[in-house]
């Protein structure tokens, strides 16, 4: 046993240390989403737009989420998590002034500085809000640096929207375009009922100084850029975040790795993409 | 350059030499034409002519489960990240091993740098072995390069006859080789190795008739190609080729509770790309759900991914993975069909 340790070394710039948070605050935002705002130890998360992070649960283990809120707001970072595996249904059960353990952020960030004096599009679809988010309140936060800003959101039906107070004020600011649509509607619901596809075509943009940024499940990709490219926005300004199960953050574990011709890790040369970097994917 | 030499009659008393200093392992025979790299503790249980060993010596810079951390909830959690320290010479590697070695190195040393690769390649004293002649059939080292030694080691052995020829290429290799009093090696001996490698010119030719130059630009023109439907009509699935390549270094994190609920380990274990559930996201959608995908994407990532990010193939034509397929899927005769379907 003795000498078993005396051949342990420790290693003190491991890749797997963890940063300690508490979590502030937390709401079931719908049945299967839930919101949580955390504030680390060692001060700010330091991350940038689109950028994730990976949430470790001892004994369970870990899931990459992305930040969903903005590097503008200071003091702590949200996340919004679906129960969707065995991790992400274990952080449901963590509540106010539960202890989180995190790495990162991680992965290459949306291009905020191209985007700089171009007019903007949003495109979420479902849980694609949470990433999106983490843009749409830093251009809110910056909105002179910006052109016109448009933002067309999908979700499934009405009480599966996310945000939903936040997208009330958008909906009511003067210097945005917002439009919003549900897969299937209810008795009460007054606004669009239909894919997010069918908002597109109403939208009055520059194609060459417009920027689309489209971030939901692959099925949606598929459709929401066909319309994109029929309004002729260039493939490099269509920007998209993908969806990939990083394990290590570090370009290492191969798992994120694209489906695709050129060598892509979603966890390092992503999650953003431009739609030109990755077209060659049949499934994005 | 410094070259030493060993008699064979004396190889005994080196491996006991090694062994005053550090564990030693070597390929020894495992029955029905295999063998594996394990501990010895005599000259007698190596076998210097093996075909490669099933698992490459990746196996001791990355194990197949390697325990990155202990954590322990006393308040809030407390994590020590820590590795086995244990000093391993590993005698007989032939050329494409190390070739091998030297991919993951890259690899690990980029950033972010993998620290527990890189302390525990501090720890092992690398002793390579020259192939003479082919193993097998299955081996394609010419086509990629890797039949010569080009460095990796600390000491590397080549068998002219009664005895070995030491090349020396690192100071600790010759601090071990003065420690115990190899004499130089004479002009004789050195032409005599000179012959031994003029000879293998003669052996090693490139394996298959497709130009190594021009594999990058079969690549270019290969994603969509027929051949890898008719590979995954025959693949199973299994793994077997990602495991015993020495240059795939997939992995998955595994936690792992102990019985007081309170502690347990961190686990980094090798994964495979083969597997179906490998891309698949907790929403249930699967990136890589065709075994067509999977597969191109194993041989992508040998001659396609790794020429456009370090300028190197990750194949080290060690022929490991077609050894060892059920199947019968052969690299090489992916290779030349591709080849032929872009006419080149």
């Amino acid at each position: 046993m003795k000498t078993k340790e005396k051949n342990v070394i420790e290693i003190k710039e491991s890749n797997w240390s963890y940063r300690k948070g508490t979590i502030l605050n937390t709401k079931m935002m719908t049945k299967t989403e839930k919101w949580f705002d955390i504030k680390l130890d060692d001060g700010e998360l330091g991350h940038e737009p689109g950028q994730f992070v990976q949430v470790e649960l001892f004994g369970v283990g870990e899931a990459p989420i992305s930040i969903c809120s903005s590097p503008t707001k200071k003091g702590s970072f949200e996340l919004t998590v679906r129960a969707a595996g065995r991790v992400t249904n274990q952080m449901h059960k963590l509540e106010k002034g539960d202890r989180v353990y995190i790495r990162g952020p991680f992965g290459r960030p949306f291009p905020v500085k191209q985007m700089f004096g171009n007019d903007i599009l949003f495109v979420a679809g479902g849980l694609g809000i949470a990433p999106l988010r983490s843009l749409i309140n830093y251009v809110m936060d910056n909105r002179k640096d910006f052109g016109k800003v448009d933002i067309l959101l999908g979700c499934k039906s009405p009480k599966d929207m996310l945000f939903y107070d936040e997208v009330e004020r958008w909906g009511k600011r003067m210097d945005i375009n917002f439009a919003c649509t549900v897969d299937k509607g209810e008795p009460d619901w007054k606004g669009n009922v239909g894919l997010i596809t069918t908002l597109i075509p109403g939208v009055n943009l520059n194609p060459e100084r417009t920027y689309a940024v489209v971030v939901g499940p692959p099925i949606m990709y598929k459709f929401v850029i066909a319309e994109l490219l029929k309004k002729n926005i260039p493939e490099r300004h269509i920007v998209l975040s993908l969806e990939r199960h990083m394990k290590c953050g570090m370009g290492k574990c191969g798992h994120c790795q694209i489906d695709h011709p050129k060598n892509y890790y979603c966890c390092k040369d992503g999650p953003t993409f431009t739609y030109d970097e990755v077209k060659e994917s049949k499934k994005l | 350059m410094k070259y030493h030499i060993l008699e064979k009659k004396n190889l005994d008393c080196f491996i006991k030499n090694l062994l005053k200093k550090m564990k030693v392992v070597a390929p020894v025979e495992r029955g029905s034409g295999n063998y594996s790299f394990a501990e010895i503790s005599s000259a007698d249980e190596i076998k210097c002519d093996y075909v490669p060993t099933i698992l490459p010596p990746k196996k001791y810079f990355m194990p197949q489960r390697e325990k990155i951390m202990d954590f322990k909830e006393d308040g809030d959690v407390k994590e020590s990240c820590y590795i086995d320290g244990e000093k391993i010479a590993v005698f007989g590697v032939h050329t494409c091993d190390l070739s091998g070695l030297q991919c993951l190195n890259i690899v690990f040393n980029d950033k972010p740098v993998d620290h527990n690769f890189l302390m525990r390649k501090e720890n092992l004293f690398m002793i390579g072995l020259e192939c003479n002649k082919y193993c097998d059939e299955y081996a394609s080292c010419a086509l990629v390069n890797a039949h010569l030694p080009n460095g990796g080691y600390d000491l590397f052995l080549t068998d002219i006859g009664d005895k070995f020829v030491i090349n020396v290429n690192t100071q600790d290799g010759e601090d071990f080789v003065e420690s115990i009093k190899l004499p130089q090696a004479s002009a004789k001996d050195m032409s005599e190795l000179e012959k031994i490698r003029e000879e293998k010119k003669k052996i090693f030719k490139n394996e298959i008739d497709v130009e190594p130059s021009k594999i990058p630009q079969i690549f270019e023109k290969s994603y969509n190609s027929k051949v890898w439907e008719e590979v995954a009509n025959k693949c199973l699935s299994c793994g077997n080729c990602t495991n015993v390549c020495p240059t795939c270094y997939c992995f998955d994190m595994e936690d792992t509770l102990n019985l007081d609920l309170k502690s347990g380990e961190r686990i980094r274990k090798w994964d495979s790309c083969q597997f179906e559930t490998f891309a698949r996201v907790a929403g249930g959608e699967n990136f890589r759900e065709e075994r067509s995908m999977r597969q191109r994407h194993r041989v992508y990532r040998k001659f396609k991914f790794p020429v456009d990010k370090f300028n190197r193939f990750f194949c080290t034509g060690c022929g490991r993975c077609s050894r060892t397929c059920m199947a019968g899927i052969n690299l090489k005769e992916i290779l030349v069909k591709l080849a032929e379907e872009v006419k080149f």
